[in-house]
Parts: C-alpha cells; structure tokens; sequence
C-alpha cells in the first residue's frame, strides 16, 4: 500500500524528527562523555580516564545497594511476569466474568497513579500488617507496579493473534489448556521476554515507590544516586549512571532480537 | 458451545492470583490510607493513634468510629500551604502538558510520514530513552544546566551572554525535565492514531481542494484527536504527583503536592496529614484516571 504522496520526506519532517532525536539523546550522550573525564571538575575536560569505575567499584555502600536493587529487580520482574501474563490471558481470554471492569481497573491505574500514593499506601499496608521492611517489601511493591506493564504489553499481544490456531488444536482433541500451551505460548513467549525486561527495567529505575518501602540498610540503587544527586553533580554518579545505561542497554538489545524472532509486534504499538 | 467458550473458563481461572494480588497489594493499602487520614497525629512509632481494629468486637468498632477526625482535611483547606502546592501541580500538569503536545505533534507527524520501513526503526529511537532510567536522565540535565555546565559553557563561547545564567533551581529548568522525561509517553500515542491513518483520505482532499493546510486541519488533526486525548491524559495524571522532578529542578519557593506530601511523611513525619494529602490528590485525579481507563480499555480490549 504505497503512497507516494503521502509518506514523502519534506524538510518539516525531518527536522521536527532530528530536533526531536536529538533532545532525546544528547544529554546521555553528553553524560557518558563525561563519565570518562579525569578532572574532579565535572564541567572541565581532563582526558579520557576510568578512575571513577575505579572509585564506584571500592564504594562498598554504593556495590551494596547496587547488588539490592539487581535483586529487587529481578524477582519482582519474575514474580510480575508469572501474574501480568495470567492477568492478560483473563482478560483477552475470559470473555465476560464477574468483576470483570474492577479487574482491569486495578490493572490500568497504577500505569498513571502518582507514586507518591502507590508508595504511601503500600507503606501504610505494610506497617499495618507489622511486615519488616527491606528487601521483600520493595520486591512486592515493585511486583505490584510492573505487572501492570506486563499485563498490558502481553495483552496487546495475545489480542493480535490468530485464534484459529487455538481452536484448530482444540478440534483436534486438546484440552483447553493443552491448546494454549502448545499453540498459543510459543507465540506470545517473544512479548513475555519483553514484559520481563521492561519490568525489571522499571524496577532498576524506581526511586519514590523504594524510598517509601524500604526499611534501614537497605536502600536500593536508585535511592543512594538520589541522594547524591540533592547534594550536587559527581564524576563517580557519572560512572554508574553509565554503566546503568550500558546495563539497559544489553537488555534492550535482547529484548529486540527476541521480539525479532516475531513481527507484525510493531503494527501494534504498545502505549507505553 | 463454541472452541471460545469452552477456552473462557480455564482462562478466567487465570484471573484468581492477579486478582488477589491486586485486591491485596492495590486496593486494600487505600483503605488504610484512608483510615490513616481520619486519625490524629501523634508522637509515636509508627506515628498516629491506632484508630480501631477490627478483632476488637462491636464496641470497640463503634467507640473507633466515634474517634474518626476531620481534623486533617480541615488543615488542608484552612493552610494557604496545602491550596497552594495543588494549585501549583495542577497548572505546572497543564502547562507540562500543552509543551508536551506542541513538541510532541511534529516529531509524531514528521515519524507517521517516514516511509513504512523507517517507522519501526523511528519508534525504537523514540522508546530507547525511555528504558534508560529516567532518575538518570535527570541528572544528565543537572549536568548540562548546572552554573559552570554545558548550556552557560555554550552560551558564553558564543558570546550570547556576558556572565553565566541560573539554570537549576528554577522552573524553566523544572518544565525542561517534566517535557524531557515524558515526551515518549506524548509521542507513542500520537503516532499510533496518526499511522493508522487513511492516506486516500488526505488525497481524496486534495481532489477537491483542500491546500495542504486545510487538510491538516480538517482531516489529519480531527482524526488524531484519540492520540491527543490517550498522550495528554498519559502525561498529565503522573506529572499532578510528580516528585523526583520539582525536587531536583525546581527552585524550594514552590512546591509541588507531590513534594507536600513527601515533606509531610519523611520530614515532618506526620502520617495522617501525609495521607489526607493523597486522598484529596486521589479525588482531583478521579475525573482523569477514569477517563484514561476508558480509552486504555478501547486501545486493548475493543479490536
């Protein structure tokens, strides 16, 4: 379906579309410039230098919250994909059922909710249930927050599959069950890896929910950059942001070469 | 019966543990926060006069219920404070917003007219930095417009200003870091309405002469109104509660009620107070969020 005088490139777009690029990517370009500057200034050039790796890797406070928030982000992002990938299944499969709308109310509103309230209510929730904060309160906050993603990235998924694959399985003998498992699963896998990394992305990311959560002596990654960040600009906050940013980016790449293994995911553009 | 139905039930079983999760770990913390909101500040660990329990039989529950206060919420009108700061979130969301949209348009606009191959590689530019951490896009701004920074290097090589300006702390700063970090969730949404789009349609304009522009106006923009809609809503309902942002960027002369209710819990540590600010921020969001359910139910469970 060509259209050549419709999708032509004129000096608007591609301007509107440079400009836009570019504002999205120069200040990380510019900060992983300066991660590698020798001079404790961080605006004077000193010469290419890895002496702030050096530093963060004997900041024995910073390696702690780093290895937490790894932690945190990868069992909330499994526990999160095991139940946003249920969730979605429910609501693309389950035609109508009983409190069907406060389902998937519970699931988009927290894509939206201010974190401060997510963060002050589950807090509230935990204290409550006389729960010690640390790890495993951030974990389920966190879990709470990504399945959401999950739900809606696999959602979008298994909405734009062909069921008559399904429905062949079945006539074919399969139980319900079995139909989904061996016709549908392998289909939707390429999104579930992707639900995966975003949510542990989202976790690895998340300052306000963790402050909230968390318990003393164990804050998470995030929660140590900020409070470095009030105080001022740091060459060795530089390194990590960084080395965080190199992280995501190996994720990314992943996450796209396993979608890769199935198109026509472009065609529906998650909202995210 | 058909393959569907007989597919409906196991899959609603699916439901069961989300489900439970999310009643637990979603629902139940606003009842809390609620009650919390109803009680009286005290000097204790945690810090509020435990208000009932609901172990504690009947009588207990109504000599509870006789305790319940208003005592916050009357706070919340009677200082200017409180008024203020959801004043301020309100107009910096809106603001925020119509940037966003004015920024956003184009690039969208300027992605749907790419040729098909080149719209996918577009959308994975435009959602890469939002899977970098946003606390570090941040800061990259800090590094740019902090006094000796990037932005007053630039400007004073070029001899646009004579001594270095004030960047940080600041709200121009602020809105650059709220349109910075939220400009994907404007532009994704956009494009997904303005690629769907019909090119006959515009063509077919042309045929009875429509210029250009008028077919913009009449054609395009009219039926991209969902994206404007699904991106502004995207947009403003977290910027309201916006945190982390105002709290690096903005000046301390204003604050946002994101701020207020963070000052109130981790500084003042007055718990009922820090929960009657949510719940008020909670109903201002009602209208928005049950809008943005809407269309999000559209978007996903009405192909």
């Amino acid at each position: 379906m060509a259209a050549p005088r419709i999708n032509r490139i004129t000096p608007f777009n591609i301007t509107a579309l440079a400009l836009g690029l570019a504002f999205l990517y120069l200040p990380i370009v510019i900060l992983v410039i300066y991660s590698f500057n020798a001079s404790r200034l961080v605006t004077v050039w000193g010469g290419w230098s890895l002496r702030w790796y050096y530093e963060f890797f004997n900041d024995r406070a910073m390696l702690d919250a780093a290895w937490m928030s790894l932690r945190v982000g990868a069992v909330s992002a499994t526990i999160a994909t095991v139940l946003g990938t249920l969730a979605a299944i429910a609501l693309t499969r389950g035609e109508r059922f009983k409190g069907r709308m406060l389902f998937s109310g519970m699931l988009y509103a927290p894509l939206v909710m201010p974190e401060v309230i997510s963060g002050l209510s589950l807090l509230l929730l935990f204290v409550a249930l006389d729960a010690g904060r640390g790890f495993w309160t951030v974990t389920i906050a966190h879990t709470t927050l990504t399945m959401c993603f999950v739900t809606v990235v696999v959602q979008s998924r298994l909405g734009a599959i062909d069921r008559s694959l399904e429905e062949a399985a079945m006539d074919l003998g399969c139980n319900p069950v079995r139909a989904f498992l061996f016709a549908t699963l392998p289909l939707i896998v390429p999104s579930i890896v992707a639900g995966w990394m975003l949510a542990f992305t989202l976790s690895l990311d998340d300052v306000v929910i963790a402050s909230f959560t968390t318990g003393p002596g164990s804050a998470t990654l995030p929660i140590r950059i900020y409070s470095e960040v009030r105080l001022g600009v740091k060459p060795e906050i530089n390194a990590i942001c960084t080395m965080v940013i190199a992280l995501i980016a190996v994720v990314i790449t992943v996450a796209s070469f396993v979608s890769k293994l199935s198109r026509t995911q472009g065609e529906n553009a998650v909202p995210l | 019966m058909s393959a569907r139905r007989i597919f409906a039930r196991p899959a609603r079983y699916a439901a069961i543990a989300p489900y439970l999760w999310m009643v637990l770990f979603f629902l139940v913390p606003f009842g809390f926060v609620l009650k919390i909101a109803l009680s009286q500040t005290a000097i204790a660990q945690p810090p509020y006069v435990p208000l009932f329990d609901l172990w504690g039989g009947r009588e207990a529950t109504r000599a509870a219920l006789e305790q319940l206060s208003l005592d916050n919420f009357r706070l919340l009108i009677s200082d200017n404070l409180y008024i203020l700061s959801y004043l301020r979130s309100l107009t910096v969301a809106l603001l925020s917003t119509a940037i966003l949209l004015l920024i956003g348009y184009p690039i969208a606009y300027g992605m749907a007219r790419l040729p098909q191959r080149w719209q996918g590689v577009a959308m994975m530019l435009v959602i890469v930095p939002f899977w970098t951490s946003f606390l570090i896009r941040i800061y990259a701004w800090i590094n740019i417009l902090q006094h000796d920074g990037l932005l007053n290097t630039v400007l004073l090589k070029l001899h646009l200003v004579s001594a270095p300006l004030v960047w940080l702390s600041t709200d121009t700063a602020m809105y650059i870091g709220i349109v910075y970090s939220y400009l994907p969730f404007m532009i994704l949404p956009l494009f997904a309405t303005l690629a769907k789009q019909d090119p006959a349609l515009l063509e077919a304009a042309a045929d009875l002469g429509a210029s250009p522009r008028q077919a913009f106006w009449q054609v395009t923009f009219p039926l991209s109104l969902p994206g404007v809609g699904a991106g502004a809503l995207l947009c403003f309902i977290p910027i309201v509660g916006e945190f982390v942002i105002p709290d690096l960027l903005a000046g301390s002369n204003a604050v946002m009620i994101g701020q207020t209710l963070w000052l109130e819990f981790f500084t003042n540590r007055d718990w009922p107070v820090a929960s009657a600010v949510a719940i008020v921020l909670l109903v201002l969001l009602v209208g928005p969020l049950l809008l943005y359910e809407r269309v999000q139910h559209r978007q996903l469970e009405q192909r």
